[in-house]
C-alpha cells in the first residue's frame, strides 16, 4: 500500500462526503418513520 | 427483492473494498512514473466525474418524461439522481484540487475543463435549492425545464478539453490518450464498483422521498378532515 498525504486527503474526502450523505439520509428515513407512527396514533 | 437488495449491498461492499485495494496497491495499478503515488487519485476522481456524468443524463431522461407524461415517478427519479449527482460532482471538485496541488503546484486554475465543473455543480445546486424551497405547485415543471438546459452543459464539460486549450490532461476514453491495460482495468473496475454504489444510495434515497410525499399527503388529508370537521360542528 501506499503512502502520500494528498493521496490520503482525497480518499478520506470522498468517504466523508458519501458517509456524512448516507447519514443524513437514514436521519430522514428514521425521522419519517416516526410521524408515520405518530399519525397512526392520532388516526386511531 | 428482500432477498436481492442485502444480496447488492454485500456485493457493492466486497466491490468497493476490492476496487479500492486494487487503485491503492501497486499489485494493482502500477505506480505512475512521473507524478507517482499521488496520481492514484485519479481512480476515483475520474469514476466520480463518470457517475456524476450518468446520473445527470438519467436526471435529463427522467426530465423529458416528466415533461412529456407528468409521471411522479419521473419527478422523483429526476429529483433522487440530480441529488446523488452533485454529491459525485462535489467529490470530483475537491479531489482535482487535491491531486492538481502537488502535480501542477496549483490547487485551482479558471480553466475551460474546471470552470465548465463548476458551473455545472452550482447549475445541479440551483436545481436542488429550486426544489427544496420553492412553494409553488409548478415547481416539478420549472425543476424540470432547468434540467435539460443542465444536461447540455455535460457534454460541454467533457468535451471542452478538444475544443480550448487547457491544462487538464486529455480524456481517457475517446481522447487519443495511451492508458496502461493494468491501469484502465482498476479505472473501470472503480467506476463499476461507484455506479453499483450510486444505485444503491439512488434506491434508498427514492424511497425516502416517496415516503415524503406519502407523509405529506396524509398530513394534507388530517388537515382536510380537521377542517371539514370543525364545518360540521359550527354548522349543527
Amino acid at each position: 500500500m501506499t503512502s502520500n498525504p494528498y493521496l490520503f486527503a482525497a480518499y478520506a474526502a470522498t468517504w466523508i462526503i458519501h458517509v456524512g450523505y448516507l447519514s443524513i439520509i437514514l436521519s430522514r428515513y428514521a425521522r419519517l418513520k416516526r410521524e408515520i407512527e405518530e399519525l397512526k396514533n392520532n388516526s386511531a | 427483492m428482500k432477498i436481492a437488495l442485502p444480496i447488492l449491498i454485500v456485493l457493492t461492499v466486497i466491490l468497493l473494498s476490492y476496487a479500492g485495494y486494487m487503485a491503492l496497491s501497486p499489485n494493482g495499478a502500477p505506480t505512475e512514473q512521473t507524478m507517482g503515488n499521488v496520481q492514484r487519485i485519479f481512480y476515483y476522481h475520474v469514476p466520480s466525474a463518470w457517475t456524476a456524468f450518468l446520473l445527470f443524463f438519467i436526471n435529463f431522461g427522467a426530465s423529458i418524461y416528466y415533461l412529456i407524461k407528468r409521471s411522479p415517478a419521473a419527478d422523483i427519479v429526476a429529483l433522487v439522481s440530480a441529488e446523488v449527482g452533485v454529491v459525485f460532482c462535489t467529490i470530483v471538485l475537491i479531489t482535482g484540487p487535491i491531486w492538481a496541488r502537488p502535480v501542477w503546484g496549483i490547487w485551482w486554475t479558471w480553466d475551460m475543463r474546471l470552470t465548465s465543473t463548476l458551473v455545472l455543480w452550482l447549475i445541479y445546486v440551483s436545481y436542488l435549492v429550486l426544489r427544496r424551497f420553492s412553494s409553488s405547485g409548478q415547481t416539478a415543471l420549472l425543476a424540470a425545464a432547468l434540467a435539460v438546459f443542465g444536461a447540455l452543459c455535460v457534454p460541454f464539460v467533457y468535451f471542452s478539453i478538444w475544443f480550448f486549450r487547457t491544462q487538464h490532461p486529455q480524456p481517457v476514453m475517446g481522447g487519443g490518450g495511451s492508458i496502461d491495460p493494468r491501469m484502465l482495468h482498476v479505472l473501470l473496475l472503480n467506476w463499476l464498483a461507484f455506479s453499483c454504489f450510486a444505485f444503491l444510495v439512488c434506491w434508498a434515497r427514492y424511497r425516502v422521498e416517496k415516503l415524503q410525499r406519502d407523509v405529506d399527503e396524509a398530513h394534507a388529508m388530517r388537515s382536510l378532515m380537521d377542517l371539514r370537521n370543525r364545518r360540521q360542528q359550527r354548522s349543527a
